[in-house]
């Protein structure tokens, strides 16, 4: 099994007109992916090698049953794609654009969670979410990842995502999902999120977690392992030795109380169980042991 | 993007927020002239993009235009925490009754804007948090709902001011997070907000961050872009659009994605060598991006190393080695490069690097050996 997408998951792309969402709209279809259509206002009736372009989601719904959506909509647009989607009736919204507002995040973000509290978001800027032989949705390669289980990956950085798949598959181990929740200040799904999904979900047995400096996120997540998480989790936090990145000032120190280094995030990991790597390539060779002995 | 003191005033005064009217001032003679036109007494200010500027002496009080003058001399040039003082700010003098502290950012975990407002202004609020936590009151405002009146009234009320200071409190916070969420700020800080003598509530200081990734909205954004504070490296590769931030060590450091940077340096840092940079050069690795970076590198004096980490993710591998070679052919490169290419078609990559290889240009399979072999290079 895996989370929040499978084969029969069928995908509008919003942007399928664009140069990005052309490229990586066919790629997904080439991977297998269900790329049953594509929006444009100004374009429906037209399509892109093949799939079908409508006016907006909910006609592209209407059409074709399609219960995800993929966001290609430069950043400016995304606020209003993310409400189209929603509104337009599907569960799932993958948005890769990066350069979003914040203020837009938190917006959309909120509006969701109340007025549609049953679709998921993932990203804004993120790599997008890959159930290897199944699936794929967004820039990852397909290829670097071996299909079946039993590791769920989580990952808050997109070239450490790919890095992560590629380490597995080197090792010969299968992933079941591969989230990519995107580095901005609001993601639309959390680290919560996955490794609960990932907890519920029989063909995972264990999680790699890919993390980094800043924010508290890692840190909360570390205190949903050690009190609902059986299964065991690996992980690397990129940054350990980065210079402080985003200066926020006085009242975004007092907001992260002292959270958001990497050495606090590491050890708050390592204290709810986890096994934490110094780089990618270690937390790889852990998560192998952690196979190993499953 | 980080806004000087008197570029946040300017930013809050158009939201109608009271601030003392003032100039910039970029040298003595420029100081003087706006005191005399604005009248003494007045603040000589140190306009830097960090804290503590009253404590290391950037913050005067002058009674009288020999003051100025006097001030002006010594606040230019200061070094605080190793930004150099090249502008002023030269306010008119406010008196003051009593000291707030009000700000706005996004709290990340809750997901809600966060305001903050205390009674104890004009001390660092840190101290104020960690001491006497019960001082700060707070509200989590939900973006779709905005500040509403009475929400703000009763978060006023909390803060336990003065009456004197309430309806000027309430009026501003409502500015203050106009200026917030219709300005893109990541943060806007107000300390202190003053309780003037004559009972107006004033703002005597500004802290702003925008959020550069709204500057397509704010046509006046690029103003502030020009004035961020970057060394000559930085200021480099910010021209030719490259992720850059400079560090102190000897290995050049360039990765393709933010996380594998971090990572990179990391690495470099483990096996006991030290990063001259940290630099994304994105999802690709073309020839022009590759050689715009090298030339960043390689005109850093302190690079002995260059440590070239690429992950081939939908970029092949055969892409990236010639990418490399073509943008080696446009730079010439005075240190040794080592890279470690992996991903999408590493084999044929390296296949393409191999006959290229020599004492100037080297290639490892592994992150680690790479690392290693580029600290080995630099000592």
């Amino acid at each position: 099994m895996s989370i929040f997408v499978d084969e029969n998951t069928k995908v509008i792309y919003q942007g399928l007109t664009g140069s990005q969402g052309s490229y990586y709209g066919r790629l997904n279809a080439e991977y297998g992916t269900q790329v049953v259509a594509g929006t444009h206002p100004k374009k429906a009736g037209s399509d892109v090698d093949g799939v079908p372009i409508y006016a907006n989601v909910a006609e592209a719904v209407a059409a074709t049953g399609a219960t995800a959506s993929c966001i290609f909509i430069p950043a400016p647009g995304v606020k209003g794609a993310v409400m189209e989607a929603a509104e337009g009736g599907v569960e799932f919204i993958v948005a890769i654009t990066e350069g979003v507002p914040a203020h837009d995040e938190a917006y959309f973000f909120n509006d969701l969670k109340r007025n549609f509290p049953n679709v998921r978001l993932l990203g804004p800027n993120c790599p997008g979410i890959i159930s290897p032989g199944k699936c794929n949705i967004g820039i990852t390669a397909g290829h670097i990842a071996k299909e079946g289980g039993p590791v769920g990956i989580v990952s808050r950085s997109g070239t450490l995502t790919y890095q992560a798949l590629y380490e597995l598959k080197q090792k010969d181990i299968g992933v079941t999902t591969c989230v990519g929740i995107g580095g901005d200040p609001v993601p639309g799904t959390s680290f919560i999120d996955c490794l609960e999904a990932f907890e519920a979900d029989p063909d995972t047995k264990a999680v790699m977690m890919i993390g980094e400096i800043g924010g508290s996120a890692e840190e909360e997540a570390a205190e949903f392992i050690k009190n609902h998480m059986t299964k065991p989790v690996s992980s690397y936090i990129a940054g350990v030795t980065a210079p402080p990145g985003k200066k926020m000032g006085h009242a975004g120190a007092i907001v992260s109380g002292g959270k958001g280094t990497a050495a606090a995030k590491m050890e708050a990991l390592a204290d709810a169980g986890v096994a934490v790597g110094n780089n990618p390539t270690e937390a790889g060779e852990l998560m192998a042991e952690i196979v190993a002995n499953l | 993007m980080d806004l000087f003191e008197h570029q946040g005033k300017e930013f809050f005064a158009q939201f109608g927020m009271p601030v003392s009217p003032g100039e910039a001032a970029f040298s003595v003679d420029d100081a003087v002239a706006a005191a005399e036109r604005l009248g003494t007494p007045v603040m000589v200010k140190a306009q830097v993009h960090t804290g503590g500027r009253g404590k290391a002496g950037g913050v005067k009080f002058a009674a009288d235009i020999d003051s100025v003058r006097e001030h002006a001399g010594n606040i230019l040039g200061l070094d605080i925490n190793g930004h150099i003082v090249q502008r002023l700010w030269i306010e008119k003098a406010s008196d003051i009754a009593e000291e707030y502290y009000a700000s706005f950012t996004l709290d990340r975990s809750a997901k809600k804007h966060l305001g903050m407002l205390s009674k104890e202004g004009g001390v660092e609020i840190e101290t104020v948090a960690e001491e006497n936590p019960d001082a700060i009151a707070k509200i989590w405002i939900d973006p779709v709902d905005g500040l509403t009146e009475a929400a703000c009234r009763d978060w006023v009320a909390a803060a336990n001011l003065p009456d004197a200071a309430v309806e000027g409190t309430v009026a501003i916070m409502h500015q203050l997070y106009a200026a917030y969420t219709e300005g893109d700020a990541d943060l806007v800080e107000i300390n202190p907000l003053i309780l003037t003598p004559e009972g107006n509530v004033h703002v005597l200081d500004a802290k702003v961050t925008l959020d550069g990734n709204s500057e397509f909205r704010h046509d006046d954004y690029g103003q502030y872009d020009e004035t961020q504070p970057r060394d000559e490296r930085e200021e480099a590769a910010h021209a030719k659009g490259l992720q850059y931030v400079g560090l102190e060590g000897s290995v050049g450091v360039i990765a393709n994605g933010a996380g594998l940077a971090m990572s990179t340096v990391d690495v470099v840092n483990q096996v006991g060598g030290s990063p001259a940079n940290f630099l994304d050069i994105g999802g690709g690795a073309n020839a022009d991006v590759m050689a715009g970076a090298l030339e960043v590198i390689n005109n850093d004096p302190n690079v002995k190393s260059i440590f070239i980490n690429i992950f081939g993710g939908i970029t092949r591998g055969e892409e990236v080695a010639n990418g490399i070679l073509e943008a080696m052919e446009r730079v010439e490169i005075d240190s040794p490069i080592v890279i470690r290419l992996d991903g999408t078609n590493a084999d044929e990559g390296r296949e393409i690097l191999r006959p290229k290889l020599n004492d100037k240009l080297m290639m490892e399979e592994t992150m680690l050996d790479a690392a290693r072999k580029s600290v080995e290079l630099a000592s």
